[in-house]
């Protein structure tokens, strides 16, 4: 069966997809949190009356502007993306994920396109009061959107609130709230926003702290530390808390995006938590692991891996080994089964769709296999698994190997957000504690590292979204829908043309967009901000 | 509430809001149309400046309006989205471009250091203006001309043309809608900045163009009405969901539906009105609310056309069978209330953007505000 899949359509597909987010991610975060730190400032220059604190505040807005107008041109893409390039998938769960993004539009779009213009444009003409509310609303705009999409990506991750309709051939909403509350949307929501608020709050402070090293416009750039310090140190700690409860829903939910997170080939009891580690030559090939599988470097922390994904340290974690051949002793079934089962749930569709007018008793029985929620918990929740089949053993026992993820890429993004996110807490700390002894002025090596945290916090930013979307392979819709199903039935040489035409548009607007933007900052609080 | 609803009556309550934000989306292209003209009416850089800053203190309206226009379809509909994305490739794909090179046109056109120049940008905004309006206008033909598509029984979608949607501009009828769009959206650009911009120049030159464009839009939206009056249709038989080809449907659909062909005309009018008294009379700058109000019946009324009375508003010239009705495209009967909830925040987002709109604009724009430093200068 997967010798009838386009695998260079799906690559290019995904390579576009994957571009486009990835781009769109470099400007989001700092818009989701320089939105609230904007606000916080302009409250205190409401509250005080002090023209110093609306000088800092048009400063941070006016980068703001400039970050947020690039975030919305890679914004849209995206929603066209979903049905362009993925046209299978905006039908088998359309029903579903359309909901919220027509709602992001509706509820929270709007508020952010609304309220920014008065932000910008309605210093003088409307009230301090009016201005500070319209501020805060396009903070919560922003916000508001990065909910209802993040819903729909954490539903994709973790398929709740629906059930599969034979007659339309998608899946169909039963519960709007099981969509919205479920424990997958919750976790990413709160851990990818406040990864976007930590993220602003290190652009803020880094620059803030060349501004101090250059000894230019030192009240405003100590004030900006002040209120970016507090933020960040506040949202860091909701940054690993949430991260915290977000791997522990992995644990449950995508046991094998946990597992090539940790690059834990053989599960066990009283797992460790690999702190740092090195991989050896061909770590990826889940089928060669057992010769080449050793760490050049490996700092562990006993029982710790056990603990974080199921609170017990003598818990079993299932390794990539047991989730592909299976494990009886804790009663893990293997992708083989699963695959078999899959097919099986494919082919009572087929067979339903060609019942249908011919034979009405057999329509009417295999239409009651899909009301069934014996036969829905054990065939058809591996539906997308059945994509895997092939009638020659030997070969599905092989393709069996394919629904693994990269692992390299899922354990090194997952521990370079980690261990980043520990550097970002503890910057916080030192600087608010500095700035509490009155000694940041002086100390250079902290304000460089604070300047040069600006990138770091980008290359986390990222890594958290390659952990995401790359430890999910090969699902589009978690056990539901392989990536490679859910294209459009396009040529691959019209993908590869958008690719390259969206890769020298976002070189050349990533260009404009960093030069305009260091110009701006160089200028300073005080000059003017246009030609 | 709506959960008492038929499915039948949800899927036309949400069809009567995609047309909504569809016509208030050609009412919002005004932007796109003004943008056209930064050359044509602004002559000195200053006279750009505010042209631009009027502009761009309302392009986020109308990109979101685009946006939630294209959310609510594929929340509604999602198998007009799934079908016209995944099939009319290289047309949604310049559409998109021309949007994306807008977003960021007007933060970065006036900024230092902007690397491009300020023309580049402008040039952009030009861009998005020409193809935003020929393009959008000339896909939403297709609800009427048809597309070579097929739908099988999973309801997986497969264009039936290699050129991807490109087709759709080569024809004529198609391309009629998509020019009565580009000049619809350069009148509404020129009645704008002649409410916006306290400048005697501006105000003499845009009176000027409104003739010269709106012309040629009085031909190409008259091209385009006649032709549709007169051509065959494809209807739905209600009992069956056969679709076939019915002579004069879309004439029949506006005798049939007498409140939709009310709509038509006073929208035609008011068009008319706002355009020719901004011509005629002396100094009047009212013009862009009765073409505006004017443009958002017309154009709901006629998406009502293609959607209602038992007619596909998708349909498909490779396999009738394939064609989209909008009650074999719909979201299940549970989202479409949901969504219907939803949509009750609308007249309060309206309420908003309204209250808003009026404390931006309360003051026109004029060549001292551009020179202030208190505010945002695009």
């Amino acid at each position: 069966m997967l010798e009838n899949i386009d695998l260079s359509l799906v690559n290019w597909s995904r390579a576009q997809f994957a571009l486009t987010a990835m781009f769109h991610w470099l400007f989001v975060p700092l818009t989701l949190g320089l939105s609230f730190i904007i606000a916080f400032m302009e409250t205190i220059y409401v509250k005080t009356g002090n023209e110093e604190w609306k000088r800092i505040t048009k400063f941070w807005m006016k980068l703001f502007g400039i970050n947020f107008a690039i975030g919305v041109a890679t914004g849209i893409i995206l929603e066209f993306e979903f049905g362009t390039n993925w046209s299978n998938y905006s039908w088998f769960v359309g029903d579903i994920f359309g909901a919220p993004l027509a709602i992001e539009g509706i509820m929270a779009f709007f508020m952010e396109s609304t309220f920014i213009a008065v932000m910008f444009f309605g210093w003088g003409k409307v009230s301090k009061k009016f201005h500070l509310t319209a501020t805060w609303l396009t903070a919560i705009g922003a916000n508001l959107s990065a909910l209802w999409i993040l819903v729909a990506n954490a539903w994709m991750q973790h398929p709740v609130g629906m059930k599969f309709n034979p007659e339309t051939a998608r899946n169909e909403m039963e519960s709007f709230w099981d969509v919205l509350l479920s424990p997958s949307a919750v976790t990413k929501f709160l851990h990818t926003t406040t990864s976007g608020y930590v993220l602003a709050a290190i652009f803020v402070v880094g620059i803030s702290s060349w501004f101090l090293l250059k000894k230019r416009h030192v009240l405003f750039a100590k004030r900006s530390i002040v209120v970016a310090a507090i933020f960040g140190f506040v949202t860091s700690v909701m940054l690993v808390a949430s991260g915290d409860g977000s791997a522990r829903d992995v644990a449950k939910t995508q046991p094998m995006k946990f597992a090539a997170m940790e690059s834990l080939y053989e599960g066990q009891t009283q797992a460790p938590l690999i702190a740092i580690g090195l991989f050896g030559k061909e770590h990826d090939d889940p089928m060669n692991r057992d010769s080449d599988q050793e760490f050049l470097v490996k700092i562990e922390i006993p029982n710790m891996l056990s603990y974080l994904a199921f609170l017990k340290v003598d818990a079993f974690v299932p390794g990539i080994k047991d989730l592909v051949l299976g494990n009886e002793q804790y009663n893990i079934m293997s992708y083989k089964e699963k695959i078999l089962r899959g097919y099986e749930a494919q082919q009572t569709l087929k067979a339903f769709k060609e019942a249908k007018g011919v034979d009405e008793a057999e329509y009417a029985r295999l239409k009651a296999k899909f009301d069934d929620k014996e036969w829905i918990d054990n065939y058809f929740k591996y539906f997308g698994y059945g994509n895997y089949y092939d009638p020659n053993p030997e070969q599905l026992e092989l393709n069996a190997f394919k629904i693994v993820p990269p692992i390299s890429l899922s354990f090194y993004a997952f521990h370079i957000m980690v261990i980043l996110g520990g550097h970002f807490m503890l910057l916080f700390m030192v600087l608010l504690w500095l700035i509490y002894r009155k000694k940041l002025e002086s100390n250079k090596v902290v304000l460089y590292t604070a300047l040069w945290t600006i990138p770091l916090a980008y290359i986390a930013s990222q890594a958290g979204w390659i952990v995401a979307e790359v430890g999910r392979q090969p699902w589009v819709i978690q056990d539901l829908m392989p990536t490679m199903t859910a294209v459009s039935k396009i040529d691959t040489s019209s993908v590869m043309i958008t690719f390259w035409l969206f890769t020298i548009t976002f070189v050349a607007l990533a260009i404009a967009e960093v030069r305009i933007m260091v110009k701006q900052i160089k200028n300073g609080p005080k000059e003017g901000g246009h030609n | 509430m709506f959960g008492d609803l038929s499915h039948l009556a949800l899927q036309q309550y949400w069809w009567i809001i995609v047309s909504l934000l569809g016509a208030l989306l050609v009412f919002l292209m005004f932007v796109q149309g003004g943008q056209t003209l930064i050359y044509t009416i602004g002559k000195t850089s200053i006279e750009r400046t505010m042209l631009v800053n009027t502009l761009g203190r309302k392009w986020e309206f109308t990109f979101t309006t685009l946006v939630t226009f294209g959310g609510a379809f594929f929340a509604s509909f999602p198998l007009f989205y799934s079908t016209s994305f995944g099939g009319a490739y290289w047309v949604w794909m310049a559409i998109l471009f021309a949007f994306v090179i807008q977003a960021i046109a007007y933060e970065f056109r006036s900024r230092p250091n902007n690397v491009f120049g300020a023309k580049t940008y402008e040039t952009f905004l030009i861009i998005n203006g020409l193809f935003g309006t020929v393009l959008i206008g000339t896909a939403v033909a297709t609800f009427f001309t048809g597309s070579a598509f097929s739908v099988n029984e999973l309801n997986q979608s497969q264009w039936e043309l290699k050129s991807h949607g490109l087709e759709a501009a080569l024809n004529m009828h198609n391309l009629s809608l998509g020019l009565a769009v580009f000049f619809l959206a350069r009148v509404l650009g020129l009645l704008y900045f002649m409410n916006s911009i306290k400048n005697e120049e501006i105000y003499d030159r845009a009176k000027r163009h409104l003739v010269y464009n709106g012309l040629p839009f009085l031909v190409f939206f008259l091209t385009f009405v006649v032709w549709l009056l007169l051509r065959d249709g494809f209807a739905v038989n209600p009992d069956t969901q056969e679709v076939y080809i019915e002579p004069f449907k879309y004439a029949k659909n506006l005798v049939a539906m007498p409140l939709v062909l009310i709509l038509f005309l006073v929208g035609v009018v008011g068009v008319l009105l706002g355009l020719g008294a901004s011509i005629i009379r002396k100094d009047c700058t009212k013009g862009i609310w009765a073409a505006g109000i004017g443009t958002v019946l017309t154009v709901f009324s006629l998406l009502l056309l293609a959607g209602f009375n038992n007619t596909s508003f998708y349909p498909s010239t490779f396999d009738l069978q394939s064609s989209l009705t909008i009650q074999n495209s719909s979201s299940s009967h549970f989202t479409l209330t949901t969504m219907s909830y939803v949509s009750l925040l609308v007249p309060f987002v309206f309420g908003y953007i309204w209250y808003v709109w009026k404390a931006i604009n309360n003051k026109p724009i004029d060549e001292e505000e551009m020179k202030s430093d208190d505010i945002h200068i695009y």
